[in-house]
């Protein structure tokens, strides 16, 4: 498979009056054609703005601090925030959706003008075939009678329908990348369920690639191919779903996947939780950011600044120096 | 694809849908007051058209043998001094009472929400240079304002206009600041320029129209005081140009027969009371129906 997009060492902090915040640390991926990667980890710990960074959408006191992002041959960090190279890419390479779909319709205007407006812009399509391919995206997604819904303000439709008309927005210019950042977190378990089944055959159908960012391991495990797990700013584990699921070597992820249920095994396991808090990401201490909450740490975490990814076979790689493998 | 997913239920459990329409007039016209104030609206709209066919006289020239009537059957409210209708000038007042007032606060809104949103919009420098201009603005009295330009450019209706539009630029300014600040902060902000969206299509195609109704609202609530500003300036002789007709100006030409012919100042002056009195009612019926804090109480 062909790269897609690939982010190295991209820095994101925000001034702020106690000091400097660095949310997304020297964070490096990269994302394949037609794969679906998930991207995981706490509140707080940078996803969200790392994907924001990629579409160069940080404004004020945030600034992206250093790292490129190539996308097409280009850094398209060496763009102007919201010049018209920028613009040509929002919406129409890489689209976002978000997590709150009850926000993120403008309420005074309708669902047909919101859906149009892209198309028309990207699409270069004239009114009348706009509205038409409008109301064929929303029959894509499931809204029933889309043609007589399309002059709906948002405030008619539910959550989990306002989701959907944001799948359609979000895919309508055929981008080559979705970034779909806690898509399903504002919905109920029901809803959340189809959106994902939804998003996925929606990214087959447009021949696009998918970032799923979540904190919800569960939504990953079934969808993604590849899996990143940050932690404080920085990935921590990255890997194949099934190596992140079956052999997990950060003491991190370990601890996530400790706290889910599972099917595939046997009962009566305790749920256990990850003890302690995030750390505060002002003034960091150079040394692993997830010591403190650590079962396997060793002397050498305590002396030596946070490692490096280092590779433990293949695509998988983990930034830790305790051999995680033996005590499992 | 498009069955399999397709999902009655969640469009079953939609709230019954009320039109936007018809939910703004009935709270709009909810109240008797609100009524009665478009009722004089419309009226002052019509004579205001139609000023030369409701007027029964020539409102410049009088006859001087028929100067300072009482009213009567011929002159329903009376003459002034040099013997010209009153109700006719009363009818040819509404002009310029309407002219001034729709022409002001159209001036004043267009420029001030422009600077307004630029202002909040993009903040920084630009917002620290226009909002301090407007501070400096605002600090004098509107009627002071008004008084200083209008001696500066002379009389007029043209320099009333442009004075009381400067006067009335940072209300709308200081307002539109105030929503585009708190507005770009939405989330369909952000999703719209993660489509790639320009400023100025986030500023015109979504800002601007969530911030229409406390604009509206703010609009017919300033043509009231802008009326009454214009009858101020005129009354001091430094507004409309004699012969012209204007209220404030009749008011003024009247009071010196205050106890023989009161009608001569009364008139215009129920006159202006009564309008601004509509269109503050106006507002307020506006602002009732298109303040969203409001929505889903009735």
């Amino acid at each position: 498979m062909t790269e897609l997009l690939r982010v190295n060492n991209l820095v994101t902090q925000f001034k702020t009056e106690s000091g400097v915040v660095r949310a997304v640390d020297g964070v490096s991926y990269y994302i394949d054609e037609l794969e679906i990667v998930g991207l995981v980890g706490e509140s707080g710990c940078g996803k969200s703005v790392s994907q924001l960074s990629t579409m160069q959408l940080i404004s004020a006191p945030g600034e992206i601090a250093g790292g490129e992002v190539m996308f097409e041959g280009q850094n398209i960090l060496q763009y102007e925030a919201n010049g018209p190279r920028m613009r040509a890419i929002r919406g129409a390479k890489i689209a976002m959706i978000f997590q709150e779909p009850m926000t993120s319709l403008n309420p005074v205007l309708t669902i047909g003008q919101q859906l149009t407006e892209m198309l028309v812009l990207h699409m270069k399509m004239n009114d009348d075939a706009a509205r038409k391919r409008a109301i064929e995206l929303m029959g894509m997604v499931g809204i029933p009678a889309a043609a007589s819904r399309i002059d709906d303000y948002p405030h008619h439709f539910s959550g989990g329908m306002r989701q959907r008309v944001m799948i359609a927005m979000a895919l309508s210019c055929n981008p080559r990348i979705l970034i779909a950042d806690e898509p399903t977190t504002a919905l109920d378990v029901t809803t959340q369920a189809q959106l994902l089944e939804l998003m996925k055959e929606m990214v087959q159908h447009f021949r696009a690639s998918l970032v799923i960012v979540t904190h919800n391991l569960g939504v990953v495990a079934r969808y993604a191919q590849r899996i990143y797990i940050m932690y404080a700013g920085r990935i921590v584990e990255s890997g194949t779903t099934k190596e992140i699921f079956g052999t997990p070597r950060h003491p991190y992820t370990m601890g996530l996947l400790k706290c889910i249920p599972r099917l595939d095994e046997e009962e009566g396991r305790k749920l256990v939780p990850i003890e302690g808090l995030p750390p505060n990401l002002i003034n960091m201490p150079a040394t692993c950011a997830f010591l403190p909450r650590c079962h396997y740490r060793i002397d050498k975490c305590y002396k030596e600044p946070w490692p490096e990814l280092a590779t433990v076979n293949g695509n998988h790689f983990t930034r830790c120096y305790a051999d995680t493998k033996e005590k499992k | 694809m498009a069955e399999k997913n397709t999902d009655t239920k969640e469009f079953s459990e939609a709230p019954p849908r009320v039109s936007e329409w018809r939910r703004f007039w009935r709270v709009f016209l909810q109240r008797r007051i609100v009524i009665f104030g478009l009722v004089v609206f419309a009226l002052l709209v019509i004579s205001a058209i139609f000023a030369n066919v409701l007027a029964p006289y020539d409102p410049y020239r009088g006859n001087m043998a028929d100067s300072l009537q009482q009213p009567n059957k011929t002159y329903w409210l009376g003459t002034d001094i040099q013997g010209r209708d009153t109700l006719t000038r009363l009818i040819f007042g509404t002009r310029t009472a309407l002219a001034v007032g729709f022409i002001t606060v159209g001036v004043a809104a267009v420029i001030g929400t422009t600077l307004g949103m630029i202002a909040g919009f993009f903040g920084g420098v630009a917002s620290a240079v226009i909002m301090r201009v407007m501070d400096a603005l605002m600090s004098f009295p509107m009627l002071i304002l008004a008084m200083l330009l209008a001696a500066i450019l002379g009389g007029g209706i043209q320099n009333v206009i442009i004075a009381l539009s400067i006067a009335s630029v940072p209300g709308n300014a200081r307002v539109m600041n105030g929503l585009a600040l708190s507005l770009k902060e939405n989330d369909y902000i952000l999703a719209e320029r993660s489509m790639g969206s320009s400023n100025r299509r986030v500023m015109l195609g979504h800002i601007l129209p969530n911030a229409l109704p406390p604009i509206i609202v703010l609009v017919t609530l300033q043509l009231g005081g802008i009326i009454m500003a214009e009858a101020g300036l005129s009354f001091l002789g430094i507004g409309i140009k004699p012969p012209g007709a204007a209220w404030g100006a009749m008011v003024n030409d009247g009071y010196r027969y205050l106890l023989t012919n009161p009608i001569l100042s009364f008139a215009p002056g129920i006159a202006i009371m009564l309008v601004v009195f509509a269109f503050n009612m106006v507002g307020d019926g506006l602002r009732d129906a298109l303040d969203p804090r409001l929505r889903g109480v009735l």
